[in-house]
């Protein structure tokens, strides 16, 4: 197994990291908090960086780090894949030779035969013989994933991957992103202070607080866990693990089904009934009515529980609801929440106004 | 043109530029890496012993190298209890001023290259499974590479020129000692204007062509590093 459990305590100049974590041993965990609330440093201490950092570290049954018996693995002797912001490839070394770098270091019989899924995967076979710095952002980053991977870690952290390029760029890499947890049987640490990043490609969400530990868990509960600043912040969103159940061709409309009932969706019509599909729904797209809504044009009207509700004391509440197994997050405004007599446990509708495909 | 004196001399000069030069490479390295890396207290007083030779005249080294090194000096005693000559008025005893006197031309650009590095293509290289001499030979020294070369250009350079240093410690022995400085004196002692001018010359074409070499590589690497 490689379930990663990491325990923690540093005190540098401007914050102290105190984490005890266990993350799961596939998929995307993304670690989410504001710069300089601990995410980077909490990378950089599980691949051996933070010589002064004290605590635990293993994964699977393999000890890196315990600090109880003296036990402190130099980043070396670790087997992590780390993939920096700035990609940091070598400047004096080619590509193929960047990748070999690592490969020749990690396996006493390295060969090519490892190498050609990963360049596959990455799609940087034409890139092979260029040097570094004759590459675009985008193929940098791509070719520094490929490197960390090709000494084949036991876990892929990556610090921001995304964070130094253009928009048109972060849309270059993010389906080679997405596709990572399906072909790696490894867990994926990705550190990310983009909402936009977590929703697209995060299985797990912990979320820090000046180096603290704020909310973890499931994404679908965590980022509606009302505890946590993505829940109440403009841009807050639900997601939705959803698959397509049928097609309505005359009026455009595929239909997505999950445990709290079916959703209406623009056609989509390449996606075969079975498909998975990850929705997400913005917070200020739903709104909450006691009696199921008659003669209305919106069509997405689902039967739901409130879980839990806060007001941030600025005329706005946030509602969590509960629909089946999942959770979705409405925010409306206080005076709706009052009048309509809003408390924890009533039933209501749901109505959501838009919903996207991610 | 050259008497054989004259050739003697050249001959010797770089026969100790060339070897000061390898030996500071080899020493200086190291010890540039650990100034540039270190941030213990010792740090201050070490770069200050080791810049000493740009601000002292070569003749205080000289001379205390020569006190050191002598048949009555700390160094010169126990070399003599080991059953070896001391060094004074030798060659090898000028390379081993020569390093003294050379070291900061050496260290400094490669401590400089040093530390100008992205800590975080060393931190890039251990997670890739390099121990830490395998990441000072694989990604470090490629990387200082410039201060390398100008290391090599300035130490070499910087021995030849060498003249008090030299008549301390080696004096002034023909095909042992007398570098091409030392024989330059000479001819103007006697008057010798004439060949004094051909070697001067020459020290002056040949000092400038490898510095005028060290500015144009430098210059045309920071280009294509850029480009």
């Amino acid at each position: 197994m490689n379930n990663l459990h990491t325990r923690f305590h540093l005190t540098l100049k401007t914050f102290s990291l105190a984490l005890d974590l266990h993350l799961p041993a596939t998929g995307i965990s993304a670690i989410f908090g504001v710069s300089g609330c601990g995410k980077t440093t909490f990378l950089r201490c599980i691949a051996g960086l933070e010589k002064a950092a004290q605590g635990y570290c293993a994964i699977g049954n393999t000890v890196w780090q315990d600090s109880s018996r003296h036990l402190f693995l130099s980043a070396h002797q670790r087997e992590v894949g780390y993939v920096f912001q700035e990609s940091c490839l070598f400047p004096h070394l080619s590509v193929k030779q960047n990748l070999h770098y690592g490969l020749r270091r990690s396996s006493k019989h390295p060969n090519a035969n490892v190498l050609a899924p990963i360049i596959e995967l990455l799609g940087i076979e034409h890139l092979l013989d260029r040097m570094p710095a004759k590459l675009s952002g985008g193929e940098k980053q791509r070719v520094a994933i490929a490197r960390a991977l090709a000494v084949i870690p036991r876990v892929l952290l990556m610090d921001e991957p995304l964070a130094a390029l253009d928009l048109a760029r972060r849309q270059e890499i993010l389906p080679y992103l997405a596709r990572l947890p399906h072909e790696l049987q490894i867990p994926i640490v990705y550190v990310t202070h983009s909402p936009q990043e977590v929703t697209q490609l995060a299985d797990y969400l912990v979320v820090l607080e000046a180096g603290q530990l704020k909310a973890a868990g499931r994404l679908e509960e965590t980022l509606t866990n009302l505890e946590s600043p993505l829940a109440v912040s403009r841009q807050a969103s639900s997601i939705i693990q959803a698959h397509v159940s049928g097609h309505e061709a005359h009026y455009h409309l595929t239909l997505a089904s999950f445990s709290g009932g079916v959703l209406s969706l623009p056609y989509q019509q390449q996606r075969t009934v079975g498909t998975p599909l990850r929705l997400r729904i913005y917070a200020r797209d739903v709104s909450l009515s006691l009696q199921k809504p008659q003669q209305t044009s919106i069509l997405n009207i689902l039967h739901a529980t409130i879980a839990g509700m806060i007001h941030d004391g600025e005329g706005r509440t946030m509602v969590r609801l509960r629909l089946g197994d999942s959770a979705l997050l409405a925010h409306i405004s206080y005076k709706s929440a009052c009048e309509l007599g809003l408390q924890v446990g009533m039933a209501v509708f749901a109505q959501i106004k838009a919903t996207a495909i991610l | 043109m050259f008497t054989p004196s004259d050739w003697s001399a050249i001959g010797l000069t770089l026969k100790l530029a060339t070897l000061t030069t390898l030996i500071l490479l080899v020493l200086g390295t190291p010890l540039a890496w650990h100034l540039a890396r270190t941030r213990a207290w010792w740090k201050a007083p070490l770069s200050a012993i080791v810049a000493l030779p740009i601000v002292l005249p070569p003749t205080v080294i000289g001379f205390y190298l020569l006190v050191a090194l002598g048949p009555k000096g700390v160094i010169g005693q126990w070399m003599l209890s080991l059953g070896l000559d001391t060094l004074p008025f030798t060659f090898s005893g000028l390379v081993v001023a020569s390093v003294f006197y050379s070291l900061p031309f050496v260290v400094q650009p490669i401590q400089n290259a040093f530390e100008s590095l992205d800590q975080r293509l060393l931190e890039a290289a251990s997670t890739l499974r390099a121990h830490p001499l395998d990441v000072f030979f694989s990604v470090a020294l490629p990387l200082a590479r410039s201060g390398l070369l100008t290391a090599t250009i300035l130490g070499f350079a910087h021995t030849i020129g060498e003249f008090g240093v030299v008549l301390m410690i080696g004096g002034n022995i023909p095909d042992k000692t007398r570098v091409v400085s030392v024989q330059i004196y000479d001819h103007v002692e006697a008057m010798e204007y004439a060949q004094a001018h051909q070697l001067a010359a020459l020290m002056l074409v040949f000092s400038f062509t490898i510095l005028f070499m060290m500015y144009l590589i430098n210059s045309r690497s920071h280009f294509m590093q850029k480009s």
